[in-house]
């Protein structure tokens, strides 16, 4: 058995400050399958393709392709070894045509080397995506002014065109139609035919069942099984997926929810969500879960007025709020932990100091002009309340590692002492120990009635620290389960779209 | 959570602490972002400074005489404060391309109020300093309420005022009233003019903006990150708006005394200013694109390009290779800088 397989990944490890992302995985496919793999966010998915695609060194373990050991460190060794990737995120450049795109880097001239020949350029484009089945098109039309979901067809025409032995799709399906999924699931088919070996990465379990020959399992960095699809049916994926017990990670909760101080009703932002309504309560955490693009941070940044809602109505108390920008949230009193730290949470360049009391320079001033004494001992309290390290708020936050990086935005928004505090992932690419640090500070927060709404894509966390779980899906508010009745299961095929 | 009683400093205890940590605490005042330690480059600079100081004294007998001395300071005054305020503009990631024609639009309407429209010196001043602030104004605008580029904006407003001078004159104007001249330019401490305080005191309070106040720590954190500026619910849009008038009302300053210096308005003044000023920010560390950069810094950059000038001129240096040694020096600056990576 093991000499057919065309591919073998052996003892892959990978970790990325911290934490381990990777621990030892042994994953084997073969030449002209399907073949899926599966997992929770985090449990190493991407990771794994990544090393196989070159766009991430590994720290050990080796590659074998049709029985050799292969040198795969960059992008460009990848190919030569016919595997392309098709990532979440786009690699195409948005204001050349399609044609360029597709032939980037073999674009066709004629006698005199550096002059392009247009009239082959788009000949050839053309004739490639007949090849692979993708007709009517424009190849001359700029990518930019293509719809997201048909720049995703294209990504994907430029990874088949080039006829790889090796295709790897990392969610390719998050942003296509129907149609256009149909068109997908026709050009895998043929590419199989042809003795492709394509890995199939999916949140959506039936897309999985429906294209897959084999489905592996991942979970927090190890690898937990390979079966046919005719074998398992998606409860039971689901469970080798999560299969995790809660610990003593997370601190017990005795307090009562008070009343409701924050009611969204029937919000709307063209595109991203619909009709989302719900209340959050002083002292309660309202767990937010949701996949990749269903819509949840969105929701949070329209409650913060970082975009604007196109209808519907957001209550804090009694007050109806009009937000038209983050200031007016402050001002109400709403704070908003955003999911990506280093994009939209943190000025680098910054001190500990200033970062810290970015949002509150207002209540540490007068005419404009700051006591800084009594900034700095603000922040400094803050800082030793949090454990922050090194406690020297003159450091520069990039000095800092993720998780005292994570502190300091959670520092910020703990002196502006908001009455609802949306965290959006956050504890995401933080080391174990700060994560609990994190989880009893949330806790403390809410017992002394902050209402909190707490977006996680990691189930577990969800799970230990809400008091209610809202399930969203494809921009809609799909389920809502009180705690006793919210399980890693139900809420995974909730937000999957699996009916139970 | 536990956080200290917020209560309101009085304005006036406030001051007093201003000042007293300007003059005791270590680094406050100049330390403004970017490295929270001194790195060799920095002495590197302070070295240059002093060897600068050396070669001249023993190869100049001129030099050191107080007349040379009171030279290079009311002629770094221009560049001094047009650098301040490209220097603030820097801090929030942007630049300002149009200051060498704010100069002159201020030398020459307050030549133009003075011997034209027979105004008093103070009113004549005030005019040119609100036309400065206009500009800036209309650059900032542009920028924060359209988010345009700032690199074009100033591009096309520092050919749009250079035409609006000539409208105003296309023929140089001198004012006769001696007074214009004599209380900015006459000697008050030792080689200390009016014109050479007035740039030191805004520089102490270009200081004390940027680190004492709202408005400076949140010019610095815009720089660094926009979106986490206004995702910390501060008005990212006025602050960009009042770095421009900043450096329009530095600009036209720096045109007034200018003028009052040379004693007659050309409205040919200032072509290439802004690259002085952009050089001086630069050589002092400032981080084009945001996110680094300080008024001592900046300070020492003035002073640094203002001897390399005079020292050259002394040695009767050709001024084409003056230029040529200004660009590599400006070279220098960033590759020591340059973070290794």
């Amino acid at each position: 058995m093991e000499d057919t397989d065309f591919l073998v990944m052996r003892g892959i490890r990978k970790s990325f400050d911290s934490t381990q992302a990777l621990k030892g995985v042994d994953f084997r496919a073969r030449l002209g399958e399907v073949h899926a793999i599966v997992g929770e966010n985090g449990a190493g998915k991407s990771t794994l393709m990544k090393i196989l695609a070159g766009a991430l060194p590994r720290d050990s373990g080796e590659i074998l392709i049709d029985g050799e050991p292969v040198l795969i460190n960059s992008p460009d060794s990848a190919h030569r070894l016919g595997i392309r990737a098709v990532y979440q995120e786009f690699s195409l450049v948005p204001h050349l045509s399609i044609a360029e795109n597709i032939l980037m880097g073999q674009i066709p001239t004629g006698r005199v080397k550096w002059w392009v020949d247009w009239k082959r350029v788009n000949e050839s484009a053309e004739e490639k995506l007949a090849e692979i089945g993708f007709t009517g098109l424009d190849v001359r039309s700029q990518v930019s002014r293509l719809s997201v979901s048909y720049q995703q067809m294209v990504e994907i025409a430029k990874a088949a065109v080039t006829k790889p032995r090796i295709w790897i799709l990392d969610e390719p399906s998050a942003v296509l139609s129907q149609e256009e999924l149909n068109r997908l699931f026709d050009l895998i088919q043929k590419l199989k035919q042809e003795s492709t070996l394509i890995l199939y990465i999916s949140h959506r379990l039936d897309e999985v069942f429906e294209v897959a020959d084999r489905i592996t399992v991942l979970k927090d960095g190890e690898l937990m099984g390979t079966v046919r699809p005719e074998e398992a049916d998606e409860n039971q994926l689901i469970k080798m997926m999560v299969g995790r017990t809660l610990g003593e990670f997370y601190p017990s909760r005795q307090r009562q929810p008070g009343e409701d101080i924050l009611v969204v009703e029937n919000i709307s932002h063209k595109g991203t969500f619909e009709d989302i309504s719900f209340a959050l309560a002083r002292g309660e955490i309202l767990g937010v879960f949701g996949l990749v693009g269903s819509g949840r941070s969105q929701v949070a940044k329209c409650i913060f007025g970082a975009d604007l809602i196109t209808s519907g109505q957001i209550r804090l108390g009694e007050n109806i709020l009009r937000l038209k920008s983050p200031h007016d949230a402050v001002q109400a009193g709403i704070a908003l932990l955003t999911e990506d730290r280093k994009r939209d949470g943190l000025v680098m360049s910054c001190s500990i100091c200033d970062n810290g009391s970015l949002a509150t320079m207002d209540l540490v001033s007068r005419w404009s002009i700051l006591d800084i004494r009594h900034r700095d001992a603000r922040v400094q309290g803050k800082v030793q309340e949090l454990n922050i390290h090194p406690p020297q708020i003159n450091r520069l936050v990039q000095q800092l590692s993720g998780g005292n990086q994570q502190k300091v935005v959670l520092a910020k928004w703990l002196l502006a002492e908001a009455k609802v505090l949306i965290l959006d992932e956050p504890t995401r690419g933080v080391d174990i120990a700060t994560k609990v640090e994190i989880y009893h500070i949330i806790s403390d927060l809410a017992e002394r009635g902050v209402g909190i709404l707490l977006i996680s894509s990691e189930l577990p966390e969800i799970l230990g620290m809400s008091d209610r779980v809202l399930v969203m899906r494809q921009g809609h508010l799909v389920g809502e389960f009180p705690r006793a009745q919210a399980s890693e299961e139900s809420l995974l095929a909730c937000a999957a779209g699996v009916i139970q | 959570m536990n956080n200290p009683p917020v209560e309101k400093p009085t304005l006036f205890a406030n001051i007093i602490n201003s000042l007293r940590g300007f003059f005791l605490v270590k680094n406050a005042g100049w330390q403004v972002a970017g490295s929270s330690r001194r790195r060799w480059v920095d002495y590197a600079f302070m070295a240059a400074f002093v060897i600068l100081l050396l070669v001249a004294a023993s190869m100049s007998d001129v030099f050191f005489t107080q007349r040379n001395i009171s030279n290079i300071l009311r002629q770094i005054v221009t560049n001094g404060l047009i650098s301040l305020g490209m220097l603030v503009v820097i801090l929030t990631g942007g630049i300002d391309l149009s200051v060498g024609p704010v100069v002159a639009f201020a030398d020459i309407v307050v030549s133009g109020m003075i011997q034209n429209e027979n105004l008093p010196l103070p009113v004549a001043v005030l005019i040119a300093l609100a036309v400065g602030g206009l500009a800036g104004a209309f650059n900032g605008f542009m920028i924060s309420r359209f988010k345009l580029q700032p690199f074009i904006v100033t591009l096309a407003t520092l050919g749009a005022i250079r035409g609006l001078v000539y409208v105003y004159s296309e023929t140089p104007i001198t004012p006769q009233d001696p007074s214009f001249r004599t209380i900015f330019g006459s000697p008050l401490l030792g080689p200390f003019t009016l014109s050479v305080l007035i740039m030191l005191v805004a520089f102490w309070l270009g200081s004390l903006f940027l680190n004492r106040t709202t408005a400076g720590r949140a010019i610095l954190a815009i720089g660094g990150n926009e979106e986490a500026v206004r995702l910390a619910g501060i008005n990212v849009r006025q602050h960009i708006l009042l770095a421009y008038i900043i450096s329009g009302l530095c600009a036209a300053t720096a045109g007034v005394l200018l003028a009052s210096r040379l004693g007659i308005a050309q409205p040919s003044v200032g072509a290439g200013f802004e690259l002085d000023a952009i050089a001086a920010c630069v050589i002092g560390g400032a981080v084009l694109g945001g996110g680094g950069g300080s008024v001592i810094g900046t300070f020492g950059g003035v002073i640094i390009l203002g001897l390399i000038d005079n020292l050259l001129n002394l040695f009767n240096v050709q001024a084409y290779y003056q230029q040529i040694f200004k660009g590599l020096i400006i070279l220098f600056a960033v590759l020591a800088r340059r973070k290794e990576k």
